[in-house]
């Protein structure tokens, strides 16, 4: 009798532990596996940050030697909203502190984007393979794949971020405030590699799983902007809802607060105990939001290789122009907010003309803004023209080259579809930054005045999107194995900018970069020339990928 | 009308250290379907991209509908259709948008044929690429060829993720292809399929091709298997030209015989009385098992 009562449910339990500790089964071979797959990129992401610290850390011992040095520079930046929105508020007038506040954005922005593509690659990429398929054949559990992933980057982050503080140290600077840095960042990293294991569960298409996580990593950034530069304007509580603003509320180096990281073990446990919740609700390979049934006949216009390019293209092109108009409308507001502050402090005149002579306030925080979206623009423009290569390497282009398209008809499509698309992007913030501004400045010039203004300020980076567009569509046509080498070219680019900025560079190493030839336009600033040999430069690469690709096999190796 | 639809002499391609084609050779009349056969790795992919214009050629000569593939690609391709052996397709596509935006790129496609065919094969397409599975992405792929009106239909491995019901449909198409007279290159590793479908097959090995020929040319270059039962025992048929892996047991007897020899052996079993008599022609598996089995045996000579 008491077989038949408790038997069943000594046995269902059992079941269930080991259930659930069979879910995580394989963890350990999939950490090996990811160790392998990421052995070139996760050393790289590693000392990346370190090394920026590093730099920084030595040139503003340079630049700003004295006490007094830093205390006006502290205090320049203090009075700057535009900056303090961009980059966080100076927390001490210290070595450290502007140290702090210099590294803290980029190194998040590198850290998160690093989480962010590992945990998709290895979940959600993954399965849209099938290769995770493969893998659950053998002895893996549900959860293994996420667990693992999760494991490698959160070592990983604290590496990073030990790395980080163990350079700051070597500087010179005090250790509390060194390791809080570092690990401030570690735990902002490692949040955003739960986030997008969130997003790894929601959707069936990695593609759209890395434009959720990156999506919520910029509004997590906004959140902070908006509480960071809105302070004076009772928005400071913004801050606090963006794990990217408490990696500044730590307050290194100015009486660090240990107890946030306890904020971001919260935060971090309940994310990843609503991925593992979604995870067990669904279907390997399905994503929570099912997949809906498509038309059984295609629409009359997919007709033609343009067609299906811009079909492909143009779900990550909406999203992108949906960005970029939050970031206009939110550039446009600030810039004018600043605009009026600056205007009611003459101390900032002159700060003002070091950056543009005798500029209107709102036109150099528009440059200041454009300066950084700019480049953002062009992470579309490179992601869009590797679908290039994406259609090659998985075969599809196969299907459409054996029909009577031609290889030039084909790839010209796609780039004629990034071409455009980038001048859309770009319109789009330009005309969304000048639409607020223009309105919200009611002392100013209006509307009409500045809308023509700022969209043309905006536009004058699409040559420079341009060449790095024809650049990736050269490497695809001769280096085809290469082609993703035009993200380092990217990041070159932007560290490049910053080594303008810290005063490192040359001006011959500047020139490399297509931004160095893009006109300051509302500062009166660059020139023709250089947009006109933006364009050339642009047109000579296209012209040599295309060739390239009309010789060479297709292949997906 | 015997003219030739495809003609490959002496064809090579590598692919860094590797040799995918070491001198192929291949002739595809018109109107008839083709078999190429081969294990993994044979270079039969390697083939039917070269026959697109997807890969250049090392040395060598490829025609295709009179014309070269590489540099004539886009007129060739109005007149023929494609399918892949590892189908891949847009995953945020739906099946349907797929075939009739690969039939239009192609010229048009018949929407009768299109709905009938989608019927036979089974195929919903409303689904997103995505869901679909391998055999239902092949099924597309499929379709969308077959549901075009062309000359000439280049299938990689068309039924390695059909299940055998979808595998009777396709030879079924076959057929009916061969009616209308267009021609087909069929590249397999499955032997009853090709069998079943093919006028004439190429065996490839490394590469290269190692036999050429109608299933019946083929068969002739091979041995069939005897089995009878006689009379008394027989006699003096070790002696015989042509007459293999003898076993005697009694009044029993098993062997092999080439074909030219056939008859010799029958008179020898005749003359000693022959109670029952089972004759197997060779099957395409013996030929091809004959090809690999004396790679494998001169490498371990080796």
């Amino acid at each position: 009798m008491s077989l038949d009562t408790v038997g069943p449910a000594a046995v269902e339990r059992g079941a269930r532990g080991s259930g659930w500790t069979s879910s995580f089964a394989g963890s350990g071979a999939l950490i090996r596996l990811i160790l392998r797959r990421d052995r070139i990129a996760l050393p790289i992401w590693i000392v990346m940050p370190a090394l920026l610290a590093i730099g920084i850390a030595s040139t503003f011992t340079n630049l700003y030697p004295t006490a007094q040095t830093r205390q006006v520079f502290a205090a320049q930046v203090a009075s700057s909203p535009a900056e303090t929105a961009l980059l966080g508020p100076v927390h001490a007038p210290t070595l450290g502190g502007l140290v702090a506040w210099r590294w803290l954005v980029p190194g998040v922005i590198i850290l998160g984007l690093a989480n962010l593509f590992t945990v998709i690659r290895h979940t959600r990429t993954d399965e849209e393979a099938g290769r995770r398929e493969l893998l659950g054949s053998t002895v893996t559990g549900r959860h293994a794949a996420l667990a693992a992933a999760l494991i490698v980057t959160f070592v990983a982050d604290v590496l990073a971020g030990f790395l980080v503080a163990g350079g700051l140290i070597g500087s010179g600077l005090p250790a509390p405030g060194s390791l809080a840095l570092g690990l401030g960042v570690s735990a902002t990293g490692w949040t955003i590699a739960a986030v997008a294991g969130v997003a790894a569960q929601l959707t069936e298409s990695a593609g759209a799983a890395k434009g959720i996580a990156g999506a919520a990593l910029g509004l997590l950034y906004m959140l902070r902007a908006i509480g960071d530069g809105g302070q004076s304007t009772g928005l400071g509580w913004l801050g606090w809802l963006s794990p990217v603003g408490w990696a500044g509320k730590i307050h290194a180096f100015a009486g660090e607060r240990w107890w946030i990281l306890a904020l971001f073990l919260g935060a971090i446990m309940l994310l990843i105990a609503l991925s593992a919740v979604l995870e067990t609700k669904r279907d390997i390979g399905a994503g929570l939001w099912p997949a809906r049934l498509g038309p059984a006949t295609a629409p009359p216009g997919l007709r033609s290789p343009l067609a299906l390019a811009w079909r492909l293209q143009r779900g990550m092109l909406l999203g992108w122009i949906a960005m970029s108009a939050a970031y206009g409308l939110l550039s446009g507001y600030v810039a004018q907010v600043v605009a009026s502050q600056l205007l009611a402090n003459p101390g900032m005149m002159e700060f003002l003309a070091r950056l543009g002579g005798d500029a209107q306030p709102g036109d150099v925080v528009f440059t200041l803004f454009f300066a950084a979206l700019g480049p953002v623009s062009a992470i579309y423009a490179i992601q869009a023209t590797l679908r290039l290569r994406n259609e090659e390497v998985a075969r599809r282009l196969d299907l459409v080259l054996a029909t009577p398209a031609s290889r030039l008809r084909w790839a010209a499509s796609h780039l004629l579809v990034v071409a455009v698309g980038s001048a859309v992007v770009l319109a789009t913030l330009g005309l969304t930054a000048g639409l607020t501004y223009g309105f919200s400045s009611g002392a100013g010039a209006g509307v009409g005045y500045e809308l023509p203004r700022v969209l043309a300020a905006a536009m004058a980076y699409l040559p420079a999107l341009w060449v790095l567009i024809a650049l990736t569509a050269a490497l695809f046509g001769l280096l085809p194995q290469l082609v993703s080498v035009s993200w380092i070219v990217l990041v070159g680019c932007l560290l490049l900018e910053l080594g303008r900025e810290l005063q490192l560079v040359s001006q011959a190493a500047l020139d490399l970069s297509p931004f160095t030839h893009v006109p300051r336009l509302l500062l009166g600033q660059g020139s023709v020339a250089g947009l006109i040999g933006l364009v050339a430069a642009a047109l000579l690469l296209t012209a040599a990928g295309l060739v390239g690709f009309r010789r060479r096999d297709v292949s997906r190796v | 009308m015997n003219t030739t639809a495809i003609s490959v002499t002496g064809l090579h391609k590598s692919f860094g250290q590797t040799q995918a084609l070491d001198g192929l050779d291949l002739a595809v009349q018109s109107g008839e379907v083709h078999g190429l056969l081969g294990p993994n790795g044979a270079g039969k992919t390697t083939t039917l991209r070269i026959l697109l214009g997807l890969l250049r050629t090392d040395a060598g000569q490829a025609r295709l509908l009179g014309g070269d593939p590489w540099r004539d690609a886009v007129a060739l391709h109005h007149r023929l259709s494609y399918v892949p052996g590892d189908v891949t397709l847009w995953p945020e596509l739906s099946g349907g948008e797929v075939i009739d935006l690969l039939g239009r790129m192609r010229g048009g496609l018949d929407p009768r044929r299109r709905a009938e065919l989608l019927a036979r094969f089974d195929l919903d397409p409303r689904k997103k690429c995505r869901t679909y599975s391998k055999g239902n992405r092949q099924k597309v792929a499929l379709v969308a060829a077959l549901a075009s009106d062309v000359e000439l239909l280049l299938l990689d491995e068309p039924t390695a993720g059909l299940d055998p019901l979808m595998e009777a449909t396709f030879r079924e198409y076959i057929q009916e292809e061969r009616q209308t007279g267009r021609t087909v290159l069929l590249s397999s590793h499955i032997l009853a399929e090709v069998e079943a479908v093919c006028d004439r097959v190429t065996i490839i090995r490394n590469g290269r091709a190692v036999e050429s020929g109608t299933l019946a040319d083929l068969r002739h270059l091979t041995r069939t298997s005897i089995a009878a039962e006689l009379a008394a025992p027989p006699d003096g048929l070790d002696a015989l030209p042509g007459v293999h892996n003898l076993r005697v047991d009694g009044t029993r007897l098993h062997c092999q015989v080439d074909s030219g020899a056939l008859d010799g052996l029958l008179r020898q079993l005749t003359a000693a009385g022959v109670r029952s008599l089972v004759s197997q022609p060779p099957t395409l598996e013996e030929i091809f098992l004959r090809h690999y089995r004396s790679r494998e045996t001169a490498e371990e000579a080796r």
